[in-house]
């Protein structure tokens, strides 16, 4: 990953998007570490058993597709945006 | 009419649907309607094959089992599809900017195309996916077995190992029909995938109606199947922690490693765009796979007897309850779930088998004169059907041998854990430019190694393979190397001390090899390509063809391709680029999809070697050498940019030099004609005033001198007539006025016509045809065509310059085209006067014989008005023209068409 020479402040718009590239690198982790929380609830009182642990599972994976749904819709945009900045100043068509 | 028929015969329906949407897609795809096959919907369900029968069936087995702990096989592949940006986007674009056709061929493209390393992957790609395939074969004689043990009038149980082979056989034949299409593993096979995506829809179906049924039908809805889950034996959460995390990593490395799925994911894959729709799609898809998964397995668990199989639940459940329809179709989603990935797998497996180690053994032992004579392109078919046959065969022989005893899901978490072998490899490659092939190569292979050891090998059962005493004490009596407990680590789960280890030892080894190695050149070449794959726009490795000679081009094209292939490849790059004839600019683009062309005959790294030899040396161009140096790289790029743009300009500008030599050229040949025309228009008019005048103002002529001046003033107008003649007729054709009089003949009888009329052969000038060629029955114009093969045939007889002149003439059939070739032995038309022989009033040097230069002008007018073509034809032994005629009369344009 190099750093593009581009100016150092971003625009509002870019800055966004950029933000949201990150959002989509730090969601896979947050979603390994919430799948693992019902391996901390297990010895507990609380502990509601598989039931329990089904309904949690399959709820964050429902939140999981939203959320990774709604970033790679908005990360086509960015994408497209960054290939045509980029081939307009290196004037190459982008693979 | 029993169940077990109808099973028969629903599966038998089934499979012809199967052929017969895999042949529709190909169809399609050949006709050009195949936008719908490229969409981001079909990429994700052929995305589905990681839920092999294991996922339909096993699943269930495993929650049975161990409750929710199944979920993790689905968890992993979630998490990688969801981190999209991470891995998949890169891999992606360096599987398609590399043309990489398989993972063993990514590792060793990676590490400077290594085919050791290769051959290791392959090997134990096969290795680890065999088994794999014969627990698919397993799971569809297990679930007909099911069926036949409820049927009571069933006589005899269907033999196990019969339905098995039958299966493998008929899996072999439609992946050998729809997946060996075509050579280049980089087209992408629409009819299997098409086939793909519909068995992904209908296990999915399958699943979710059995689990509807099981939810609402047995339980009465989903409160109630809750409670039952509460009581039954699942309802503690029991899973441990090193597993629940251990089998999600596991999922998730063998996801991005396993050979199907790298097809499929990789090798498949067309957009980026389809990538981003994948990324919710298919863990939607993993979700609603899984989503009945524990609430059937409780029910089953309730309802049937305690000794039933937890794998077949899907199917004994629906069939206890006397739903047959349910249960057979049921049976169609385990059915599709074992096909699909049998196939995937098969042709995965047996690309990477001929890639790396049938042909570059075959081309070992054979010798470059095999890849000169252009059998290439069969038998490297022909390896990968013979491969993709011994791979179903091999996976048959399996389960022959294993006996189908364990329960399924164990071999399916053992193959994982030898795909994932490949991981640090890979990923290292990706992401680390450090990493060297020495450091791939221990990696892989001391992780092999503990893999066969401490899992694959114990698999089969005490004293199958390894004895009992090597399993109890260890080799040689050392406890710390017992095969399930290494390092004294007792007491843990195969499968996760087998992973722990192996990758563990891999991964050190990989990157202890990597720091102590020193790369060679195209390895640190490649690294930084496949590191800094989003850095540089374009393909890597262009081609500047400035100094190439397509003449040389065309010549090295036609030994390997074919002349037919070569040549139509050529013309219609040149009629891409506005150029006539057979000979295209050498530009940077028709140059890669030349290569790209040659390597689906003898390979990439072999096509690239050629043009570089021709093209000369830009095999490492400086853009990739700027790649390898660091940040300057990035400096730099914009003045490559630059330095393109202008290569760019300088050939355009040669182009239009060209153009313009041309048109000059015409230019002074114009003037120069019609100087030559007065005069040739002067000489007989002269003649003809002159001996008139005498004829008029001498009135005492003897009869002989008026005869005598009367023939000369005849014979004048008749040559001054010809010109006329000739001048008119070229005329008309160029306008389009002319009448075509059709009619039938052979070819032969035409060119002897011809041949007698051009002045037959004899004086030095000898002509050689084929007879039994030229049997072809013609429906044309036959005296226009007559005209111009009496103006090649004289023009050979005036203008070669061989002692003896030997005009070749050869015919022959290319499609519903007749070719007709007319080669001399002569020292053939400079390239410079290509462009102009066509042009009216062009000869070729300072005319020796006769002619006012009209004759080509006027085949080539004649050769369109029949709607065929004439060219020249470089790459010959001397002057060579090529005429093309469509077979069939009722393609002839229609009349003044023009």
């Amino acid at each position: 990953m190099s750093p593009e020479r581009g100016p150092l402040f971003l625009a509002r718009r870019s800055y966004r998007r950029r933000r949201l590239a990150d959002a989509a690198r730090v969601l896979p982790i947050l979603g390994a570490i919430l799948f693992c929380l019902p391996l901390v609830w297990k010895g507990t009182a609380a502990a509601g058993g598989t039931v329990q642990a089904m309904i949690y599972v399959f709820g964050l994976w429902t939140v999981l597709i939203l959320a990774s749904a709604i970033l790679s819709r908005h990360l086509r945009l960015d994408e497209s945006e960054r290939e045509n900045w980029h081939s307009a100043r290196t004037g190459a068509d982008g693979e | 009419m029993t169940v077990l028929n109808l099973l028969i015969l629903v599966c038998l329906s089934y499979v012809v649907l199967l052929f017969g949407v895999a042949f529709a897609a190909d169809r399609a795809a050949l006709a050009g309607r195949a936008s719908w096959l490229r969409s981001s919907v079909v990429y994700t369900l052929s995305l589905s094959i990681y839920c092999t029968a294991w996922t339909f069936y096993g699943a269930v087995g495993f929650a049975a089992r161990s409750g929710l702990e199944f979920v993790t096989i689905y968890l992993g592949p979630t998490l990688v599809m969801i981190g999209w940006w991470w891995t998949l986007r890169r891999l992606v674009r360096v599987g398609r900017s590399q043309r990489i056709t398989s993972i063993a061929d990514l590792i060793s493209s990676r590490y400077g195309k290594s085919n050791l390393l290769a051959v290791l992957v392959t090997v134990l790609a096969v290795v680890a996916t065999t088994p794999y395939i014969a627990l698919q074969l397993q799971s569809v004689t297990l679930s007909f077995a099911a069926f036949a043990e409820t049927d009571p009038t069933a006589t005899t149980l269907p033999d196990m190992q019969s339905t098995a082979l039958w299966v493998a056989a008929g899996l072999a034949l439609f992946t050998i029909l729809f997946g060996t299409r075509n050579l280049d593993a980089n087209e992408r096979h629409h009819g299997v995938v098409m086939a793909i995506a519909m068995e992904a829809v209908v296990k999915l179906f399958a699943l979710l109606a059995v689990g509807v049924f099981v939810v609402w039908g047995l339980s009465g809805g989903i409160g109630p199947t809750l409670e039952r889950i509460e009581a039954s034996a699942l309802a503690r959460f029991e899973v441990s922690g090193g597993r629940w995390i251990g089998l999600t990593m596991l999922s998730a490395m063998a996801f991005l490693t396993l050979p199907r799925m790298f097809q499929v994911l990789v090798v498949e894959n067309e957009a980026d765009e389809h990538l981003r729709t994948a990324a919710w799609a298919f863990p939607s898809y993993l979700m609603l796979m899984s989503l009945f998964v524990v609430p059937i397995a409780v029910v089953g668990l309730d309802m049937l007897p305690a000794g039933a199989n937890p794998d077949l639940f899907v199917l004994t459940l629906p069939l206890m309850e006397g739903r047959d329809g349910l249960a057979i179709l049921s049976f169609l989603g385990g059915f599709s779930s074992a096909t699909s990935m049998v196939i995937v797998a098969a042709i995965a497996l047996s690309t990477m088998v001929s890639n790396h180690v049938v042909m570059p053994l075959w081309l070992h032992y054979s010798g470059m004169a095999a890849v000169v004579s252009g059998d290439v392109r069969n038998v490297a078919l022909m390896t990968r059907r013979l491969s993709i046959a011994g791979v179903l065969f091999l996976g048959y022989v399996y389960f022959r041998v294993s006996g189908g005893g364990t329960a399924l899901a164990a071999i399916g978490l053992i193959a994982f854990v030898g795909v994932a072998q490949f991981l640090p490899a890979l990923m290292g490659g990706l992401f680390w430019r450090g990493a060297t092939r020495t450091g791939a190569l221990a990696g892989v292979l001391l992780g092999a190694a503990i893999w066969l050891y401490s899992l694959f090998l114990p698999s089969f059962g005490a004293s199958a393979l390894l004895p009992q005493a090597v399993l109890d004490q260890g080799p040689w009596g050392l406890g710390w190397l017992r095969p399930q407990a290494l390092f004294g680590a007792e007491g843990m789960d195969p499968v996760i001390h087998a992973l722990m280890w192996s990758l563990l030892l891999n991964v050190a080894a990989f990157i202890l090899g990597s720091l102590l190695s020193f790369p060679q050149p195209l390895e640190r070449l490649q690294g930084a390509q496949f590191v800094n794959a989003f850095d540089q726009p374009g393909a890597p490795g262009g081609w500047s063809g400035g100094m190439a000679q397509s003449e040389d081009l065309l010549t090295m094209a036609q030994r390997i391709m074919g002349a037919r292939e070569a040549q139509a490849l050529f013309a219609d790059a040149a009629r891409r680029q506005g150029v006539a004839g057979y000979l295209p600019e050498p530009s940077p683009d028709f140059l890669q999809e030349l290569e790209r062309a040659l390597a689906g005959s003898v390979g990439a790294a072999t096509a690239h070697a050629m043009i570089g030899q021709i093209v000369g040396g830009a095999a490492v161009s400086v853009e990739d050498l700027m790649a390898v140096a660091d940040e300057t790289a990035q400096i730099m790029e914009y003045s490559i940019q630059l330095e393109a743009q202008s290569q760019e300009l300088a050939r355009t500008a040669r182009q239009l030099r060209q153009a313009n030599e041309t048109l000059t050229q015409i230019s002074v040949q114009k003037d120069a004609f019609l100087s030559q025309i007065s005069h040739e228009l002067r000489t007989p008019m002269t003649s003809i005033r002159a001996f008139s005048e005498i004829l008029r103002d001498n009135q005492d002529l003897t009869p002989e001198e008026q005869s005598k001046y009367a023939s000369i003033i005849h014979d004048e107008t008749v040559r001054l007539t010809r010109l006329l003649d000739d001048l008119l007729d070229l005329s008309v054709l160029e306008n389009g006025q002319v009448d075509l009089n059709i009619q039938t003949g052979t070819l032969e009888a035409l060119l002897d016509r011809s041949v007698r009329a051009a002045g037959g052969d004899g004086d030095g000038f000898r002509i050689r045809r084929v007879r039994a060629d030229e049997q072809v029955e013609l429906t044309t114009d036959l005296d226009r065509l007559a005209q111009v093969f009496i103006n090649l045939i004289s023009n050979a007889r005036k203008y070669c310059d061989a002692k003896p002149a030997i005009l070749e003439i050869r015919a022959r059939l290319a499609e519903d085209r007749l070719v007709v070739d007319f080669v001399d032995n002569g020292s053939g038309i400079p390239t410079d006067k290509h462009a102009v022989i066509f042009e009216k009033f062009s000869r070729i040097g300072q005319t020796r014989a006769s002619g006012a230069g009209l004759g080509l002008a006027i085949c080539r007018e004649i050769m369109e008005r029949l709607g065929g073509d004439i060219a020249y034809l470089p790459g010959q032994k001397g002057g060579a023209f090529r005429v093309t005629l469509p077979l069939d009369a009722g393609r002839l344009p229609a009349r003044g068409a023009a």
